[in-house]
């Protein structure tokens, strides 16, 4: 999945994390984390394991159980000059922060001008049997909400990158990290201090037959199944995101003016998720340009389901992406 | 003069509260415009007119506005939502290791919410340089207190979180001013947040709309007595600082001040509609140094 010499060593997806909230602490000392057991207990995920002993407790803070308080609180603190990095234990919960996030954070700005230079890092996803509420992928109710900006990366490599962007970035940026890619994935990434920009989607792979347009976890089963599709003579295109806000329309359209066909995977429910609002751009948009229906391959509008048979059915698979492209190049 | 105050006002527990009390009468009476916090007759004009002088250049009204420049964080209509962000700016105070203190409540109404109770917790628990208030002014829009809570008091709240909590005459301006000053300084000193309850009446309708019909007219009438300008006339008065002819002095003042900035407002010229799509996301030179 991801390249990798073999001189330095390879790092995973949630070390990636790691060491970019180190190097960003290190660099700036406004630079700060709050959330649920990141202190002693160094996360519910250790990404922030040693951090405590290294930075203090004034820089690592332990928080009540009380996410829309500790997310109201670093925005006030944000607006005074900090750039808090707050956890979500698991993204489930961040619903219990929505008003501070949407009313308070995302419109500040805009009412009286005031910047909130805020990230809030949210483990999302299914595929490790969580069940309904801890496994969920809520950037869509965010998505709808301007003031926002939201990133997902797939890799160890963007997951660094787009994380030191965030913490640099001016605006609240939420940080969707997926818990399935946590220790599957490895790379070696670079020595020096790097960037992933915000906005910026990227093609996994060239392909010229159809468009996939994905994010997250689902980059993966799409280079999967790129991979089988291959073999039956289509040649799938990889889009992955990476941002979700600002939206990379200029990468998506070009990868779509290009193959003419296009499906849009996600791992959040279907109705009204980010596939929904693609394609109505690209009906809008590229509507010369296409030669077949826009296809969204996503979730049932159920909860995910906790017994394995039942996530096995819920969430997307490799096969629906070989039927769905199958169906496309027909045309 | 000190015994003079001392009569006059109960309320005053240090020798230093009423040499700061003095001071404050003096200064107002004096010169008033060295007491003002913010030059804002102007401003509220038109952030009510909603034009592009305004604090918020139209994009929001009513009394939003918020300036850092002079610490000011302009509040949402979700109401206590601005409590957990005053415990955070408190928080950077106390990170940075500022003498800053921060200030923020909210109404009656306002105390039943999460964001109250998330926020008093977590400023107690890390002893934040904050002050809370409650403006109890015993209606919520048109629901009175013995419908929002099985208490009487709001100040009963703060002891759940081990914070220290005051009763506070809201009509009463010297004593809001000195209880305020005390939170405010133990806060400061590293003590910890502090609950203040202003116990006051609201006499008019929740918004220019609302004939508050709801409220028993007895109840105003007892309220009327309270008229805390009134009652901070008495008091310069008694203090030998004013008399009627300084009031009514102070009176056309106000009126002059408030005349100019509602004229200033009118003239002021609305936003051009394009404007609304301008200041969703902030960039890096607006970041709060």
């Amino acid at each position: 999945m991801t390249t990798a010499t073999l001189t330095t060593q390879e790092i995973t997806y949630v070390d990636a994390i790691s060491q970019a909230l180190d190097e960003e602490m290190r660099r700036d000392e406004r630079v700060f984390l709050m959330g649920e057991d990141i202190g002693a207990y160094g996360g519910a995920f250790k990404v922030t394991e040693g951090f405590l002993k290294k930075y203090g407790e004034w820089r690592v803070l332990d928080t009540p159980l009380s996410e829309s308080g500790f997310v109201g609180a670093a925005i006030g603190a944000a607006m005074m000059g900090l750039r808090p990095v707050v956890e979500m234990q698991f993204a489930d919960f961040i619903s219990c922060a929505f008003d501070q996030i949407t009313e308070v954070a995302a419109k500040n700005h805009y009412r009286w001008g005031a910047a909130v230079p805020l990230v809030i890092r949210a483990p999302f996803g299914g595929g490790v049997h969580g069940g309904p509420f801890h496994s969920e992928c809520p950037e869509g109710w965010f998505f709808h909400s301007p003031g926002l900006k939201i990133v997902a990366p797939s890799t160890p490599y963007d997951a660094k990158g787009l994380l030191k962007a965030a913490i640099r970035d001016p605006n609240p940026v939420l940080y969707f990290e997926h818990k399935f890619l946590y220790r599957r994935i490895k790379a070696v990434l670079p020595q020096e201090d790097y960037i992933v920009p915000l906005g910026k989607a990227e093609v996994k792979r060239t392909g010229r037959d159809v468009s996939l347009i994905t994010y997250g976890a689902m980059v993966h089963l799409a280079l999967e199944a790129a991979e089988l599709l291959g073999k039956e003579g289509i040649d799938l295109e990889v889009v992955d995101l990476r941002t979700l806000i600002p939206l990379d329309k200029e990468t998506m359209y070009a990868s779509v003016r290009k193959t003419s066909k296009v499906i849009l995977l996600h791992e959040d429910n279907k109705t009204g998720g980010i596939g929904a609002e693609i394609s109505a751009l690209l009906a809008e948009d590229c509507f010369d340009s296409l030669d077949g229906p826009i296809l969204r391959i996503a979730p049932p509008d159920t909860p995910v389901p906790f017994s394995t048979p039942l996530e096995e059915f819920f969430l997307p698979k490799v096969s629906d992406i070989v039927a769905g492209a199958k169906k496309l190049a027909a045309y | 003069m000190l015994t003079r105050i001392a009569k006059n006002i109960d309320f005053m527990d240090t020798h230093e509260d009423k040499q700061f009390l003095e001071t404050l009468v003096k200064a107002l009476v004096d010169h008033p415009e060295s007491v003002k916090i913010n030059r804002t007759v102007d401003e509220m004009g038109v952030l009510l007119t909603l034009d592009v002088h305004g604090p918020t250049k139209g994009k929001d009204g009513n009394v939003h506005m918020g300036d850092l420049k002079r610490g000011m964080i302009g509040f949402v209509s979700h109401l206590a939502d601005n409590m957990p962000v005053a415990a955070g700016a408190a928080l950077a105070f106390k990170i940075r290791g500022e003498s800053r203190v921060a200030f923020a409540g909210t109404g009656d109404g306002g105390t039943s919410r999460g964001d109250f109770h998330e926020a008093m917790n977590f400023a107690a628990v890390r002893r934040l340089p904050v002050v809370f208030f409650c403006t109890n002014n015993q209606y919520a829009y048109s629901t009175p207190v013995r419908y929002q809570m099985a208490i009487t008091d709001v100040v009963e709240r703060a002891k759940a979180y081990g914070m220290p909590g005051e009763i506070v005459d809201g009509n009463d301006v010297a004593a809001v001013y000195l209880a305020s000053r005390r939170a405010i300084a133990k806060a400061r000193a590293g003590e910890g947040p502090t609950f203040l309850e202003f116990k006051t009446m609201r006499m008019h309708g929740h918004s220019e709309h609302d004939a508050a019909k709801y409220v028993p007219r007895e109840l105003l009438e007892e309220w009327k007595t309270k008229d805390p300008i009134l009652r901070a006339e008495r008091l310069v008065t008694q203090l030998g600082y004013g008399d009627a002819s300084y009031f009514h002095e102070v009176g056309e003042r106000a009126k002059k001040e408030v005349d100019a900035g509602t004229e200033f407002a009118e003239q002021s010229p609305l936003p051009e509609g394009r404007e609304t799509l301008v200041g969703v996301f902030a960039t890096e030179d607006e970041v709060h140094p």
